[in-house]
């Protein structure tokens, strides 16, 4: 790690870490990336995730880009959308997928859990009101069938439509005729993936080497 | 065999012991045909000595015979096949004693069988089939190797490949060289009578016995269910050691000739390794691809698909073979790469074909080398040696557990997910060896040597497969190990491991490293763009995998309705929601229940009992032929049968009057009929969604008999009530919804 110009010194450092759970090499690593990424400027804005070629052949590219200005992701139990982010919030959001270390309790793991389903939660979740109506669920599966060429909507439809079922089905197992389920709550959305073992699978490994002048 | 007759249950015992006379039957057929065939050919010397006498002579008409007796002809089948009858038949008689199959592993009582067996055929005096290499390398083995690598968890395998990878090169490596070195420590212990065992005989028997067995690791951990991390751990370097092996065995083989080892043989060796295994693996990618490439172009002979996935995986394994590559490699490779392509290609018959082809084939396979294990055991000449048998089963049990902790804390620092202490007591008790073992050591030269190695090599597998194999499960649920979950095929599951990984794709991305997800998307492309387009027929080259495992799940939903439609059962509906339920409504939801007065209810009562004698021929032409058509005949019987469940279940709510409300539904015909005249509905609620209709008026034929009846004596007027208060219901009732059809 040379000397970088904007590089914040290491009291600045010591809280985002205690905040984020990073080291200190992995937090240098990131802001070095988040300078890269906003040309040097101290907030980053949606134009400036579009720059990233490799994202652009991600089907989620837009739902990815916005849980980044998504303010229920930045654990200030905030709402609605901001329009620009500074590198607090970058890392905040990073977090959420940094890997539980080995030796936790079994009550830290759970928290670990929802955090890590609550940030999907809330990229399905689009319109802020608590739960995942059909049309929301919908849009997501659209949104994965997105880059096949042969895209039928009714497919789509039925299968989101399928998946609803499951979910109503396993949350609420006796439905009169006519009740109507909402849609997918959040603890409906903890039980629905509760064999998931999400705190495995939603990681990735924050190298504490410096590889981002390999990537554009 | 005392202990077998003497089971709790009469029958139980009395099966069993006709199982075991049975056994006995067919030995003594055995024996009197090993013996017959001696006499066959000592007759058949005498024929030929006098036939010259006799053609001289003037032809005596000799009596035609009506029935000879000519064993010689059909020997060799003969024999194989009783071999295999047995095998199978004690397979079956271990299932069917309960209480002795779930303590001990199959594995353990197919070679005490084959223990008995072969000291059955050596009291008799006769010559004990041995398991010859050749047979067990060419024949028995590549079914089971094939069976594992058709069905291995891609996802899970490559995830911990760095894992298993270390584990079966370096755990091996150092299995080999440990071993091998403390025995030869300990040859040179005085009094031990070992001292001609020379250190590269030394190392040619730790390569030997190092290496984990797959066909005992299947076997054992078949049967316990552990979770799926630490079966691909244990299998997965079961089948990567093979090289390791493969390529210290013909080394040290070398070299124990030779007599000296130099460090070009060294280096040498190192390369060996990388061409025997990245070699095997090649040559298997390439019979794979080859595989699949041939079943895009089998849609008009569904019938010979099975034989190409088979025909296509021996090649490669004989292939490998050849050039002494990792044959067992090259068969996984093949397995892997073909499998994809092929499934997408192939008929379902075709597919169920090829499974229970393999499962059948591995089973018999599995089943033969235990039990020709327990033969060879009784057969083969021994040479006991206390000291080095002991020190042999001790210092691998030392040697594994030393292996498996060291590797885990260099592999945990680079492991997302760390393996815990339980995790590697699991990897380290799960090293069972087993027949491949056997059979290197019986490919040895022949010598006093031999004899020593391989009674060594017997006893470990038999500690392993017995004390290890046996002990393995009641410690897994005393340490709580998690076990295998049952996989549901939830379609929320698959959209969510595609969101993620797609999602974790797009961080890495952000994140500005190429990292584990970067490339298998990349692959993922690049096979979707290019390999796909050459590898599947038709139009499912193009269909994203959320697609094709959406169908296959209605695939499977479709043959569990025919199959529970066919016992004449309603499907095990876990929850009472439906479609209804999901629906997005309208914003104002009114129930349509008209406000009538008592006598124009009366009226509309009156109309509905006469319009019922009426409808109730109407039924026949309505019941059936009304719904789409279906491939499945009893697949519309039972979805019929479902939404008339459903419908009731709805109607049951519109309660007007309070009377007797069922919990299931005991209506069995219902059938639907187009009288809209019947209705007075709000329009609002006809406008619910998409869905194509079954015809909109109910009427009610026939009750149920079983109805449970809760009030005694009024029991039929109740009934005549309910009946009349269900067509009320039908009144009321705002219409059925539109019925979603099922997607295929």
């Amino acid at each position: 790690m040379g000397a970088l110009q904007s590089l914040p010194g290491q009291p600045q450092y010591a809280d985002l870490a205690e905040k984020t759970g990073f080291s200190y090499d992995q937090i240098g690593v990131l802001h070095k990336r988040f300078n890269q990424l906003s040309h040097n400027e101290e907030t980053l804005r949606r134009d400036h995730f579009n720059d990233i070629p490799d994202l652009a052949c991600n089907p989620i590219r837009s739902q990815i880009i916005e849980a980044f200005f998504d303010r229920r992701n930045f654990r200030q139990n905030g709402e609605g959308t901001v329009d620009e982010i500074g590198f607090e919030q970058f890392l905040v959001v990073m977090s959420h997928f940094k890997p539980p270390s080995l030796h936790i309790t079994d009550d830290q793991r759970e928290k670990i859990r929802k955090e890590k389903l609550r940030f999907i939660f809330n990229m399905h979740d689009t319109d802020n009101d608590g739960t995942i109506t059909l049309e929301e669920y919908r849009h997501v599966v659209e949104e994965l069938l997105s880059l096949s060429e042969t895209l039928e909507k009714n497919t789509a439809k039925s299968i989101a439509d399928a998946a609803m079922l499951e979910v109503a089905s396993i949350s609420m197992g006796h439905m009169e005729p006519d009740e109507f389920y909402e849609g997918i709550t959040f603890e409906h959305f903890l039980k629905l993936l509760a064999e998931f073992e999400i705190e495995s699978r939603m990681n990735i490994r924050f190298l504490k080497m410096d590889t981002t002048t390999l990537c554009k | 065999m005392a202990v077998l007759l003497r089971p709790p249950r009469r029958s139980c015992s009395r099966i069993t012991a006709l199982l075991v006379r049975s056994a006995c039957v067919l030995f003594l057929v055995v024996v009197c045909a090993a013996s017959a065939a001696r006499r066959d050919v000592v007759e058949g010397n005498n024929d030929t000595s006098h036939h010259p006498l006799t053609n001289s002579s003037a032809h005596k008409k000799k009596p035609f015979p009506v029935l000879s007796f000519n064993y010689d002809h059909v020997r060799k089948p003969f024999e194989i096949s009783l071999w295999i009858l047995l095998a199978l038949l004690m397979k079956l008689g271990f299932h069917i004693i309960p209480t002795v199959s779930t303590v001990v592993p199959e594995s353990c009582l197919l070679i005490f069988v084959g223990l008995l067996v072969g000291g059955i055929i050596k009291a008799i005096g006769e010559e004990a089939p041995i398991l010859d290499s050749k047979l067990f390398f060419l024949y028995l083995l590549p079914p089971i190797i094939l069976d594992a690598g058709y069905f291995l968890p891609i996802r899970a395998f490559t995830e911990n490949m760095g894992t298993i990878l270390v584990f079966a090169v370096v755990g091996t490596l150092w299995n080999a060289f440990f071993i091998g070195g403390m025995m030869y420590g300990v040859c040179q212990i005085e009094g031990a009578k070992l001292a001609d065992v020379d250190l590269l005989s030394c190392l040619l028997f730790g390569s030997i016995i190092s290496a984990v067995d797959p066909v005992a690791v299947l076997a054992v951990f078949e049967e316990i269910h552990i979770n799926e991390l630490l079966h691909i751990l244990v299998f997965g370097e079961s089948l990567l050691n093979d090289a390791v092996t493969v390529v210290l065995y013909h080394l040290f083989k070398e070299f124990s000739h030779a007599g000296t080892v130099t460090v070009v043989d060294a280096v040498l060796g190192v390369v060996c390794f990388l061409v025997v295994s990245l070699g095997g693996v090649l040559v298997g990618a390439i019979y794979g691809l080859l595989g699949a490439f041939t079943s895009r172009f089998t849609s008009h002979t569904r019938v010979i698909e099975p034989l190409f996935v088979f025909l296509y995986s021996y090649m490669a394994y004989l292939s490998a073979e050849v050039f002494h590559l990792s044959g067992i490699m090259s068969l996984i490779a093949c397995g892997v790469m073909m499998r994809p392509y092929v499934e997408a290609n192939i008929s379902h018959k075709s597919y169920t074909t090829i499974k229970y082809f393999l499962k059948m084939w591995s089973s018999v396979s599995e089943t033969l080398i235990f039990i020709f294990l327990g033969v060879s055991t009784v057969a083969g000449p021994h040479a006991w040696n206390w000291t080095f048998v002991v020190s042999t089963v001790v210092l691998c049990l030392v040697s594994r557990v030393l292996g498996v902790i060291g590797l885990t804390f260099i592999i945990n620092k680079f492991r997302i997910v760390k393996l815990t202490k339980k995790d590697q007591f699991i990897v380290a008790y799960g090293g069972l060896r087993g027949a491949i073992a056997f059979s290197l050591g019986f490919l040895l030269t022949n010598s006093e040597m031999k004899q020593l190695f391989l009674t060594a090599i017997i006893t470990v597998i038999f500690f392993t497969v017995f004390v290890q194999g046996m002990t393995i499960r009641p410690l897994v649920e005393l340490l709580a190990v998690k076990r295998k979950k049952e996989n549901k095929g939830s379609i929320n599951e698959e959209i969510h491991t595609q969101f993620l990984d797609h999602l974790l794709t797009g961080i890495e991305c952000i994140c500005g490293h190429y990292g584990h997800h970067h490339w298998k998307d990349k692959l993922n492309r690049f096979n979707k763009a290019y390999v796909k387009k050459w590898l599947i027929a038709g139009e499912r080259s193009t269909e994203p995998q959320l697609i094709s495992f959406y169908n296959k799940m209605e695939m499977k939903q479709a043959m569990m309705l025919v199959e529970s439609g066919s016992a004449a059962k309603l499907p095990t509906i876990v929850s009472s929601v439906s479609m209804q339920n999901i629906q997005p409504r309208g914003p104002a939801r009114r129930r349509a229940i008209p406000s009538i007065s008592k006598s124009r209810e009366e009226e509309i009562r009156k109309i509905l009992r006469n319009n019922q004698q009426k409808t109730r021929q109407r039924l026949r032409s309505y019941s059936r032929h009304d719904l789409m058509l279906d491939p499945f005949e009893d697949l519309s019987e039972v979805r019929f049968r479902k939404q008339r469940v459903e419908m009731e279940r709805r109607m049951s709510h519109y309660l007007t009057v309070p009377a007797n409300r069922q919990e299931t539904p005991q209506v069995r015909k219902v059938c639907f009929e187009p009288e809209h005249q019947v209705y007075t509905y709000d329009d609002s609620d006809s406008t619910r969604g998409p869905r194509s209709s079954p015809p909109d008026a109910v009427s009610l034929l026939s009750e149920s008999p079983q109805r449970p009846s809760r009030r005694g004596d009024g029991e039929l007027r109740a009934k005549d009530e309910q009946e009349e208060l269900k067509l009320s219901r039908c009144l009321s009732d705002p219409g059925p919804k539109k019925e979603e059809e099922g997607d295929g």
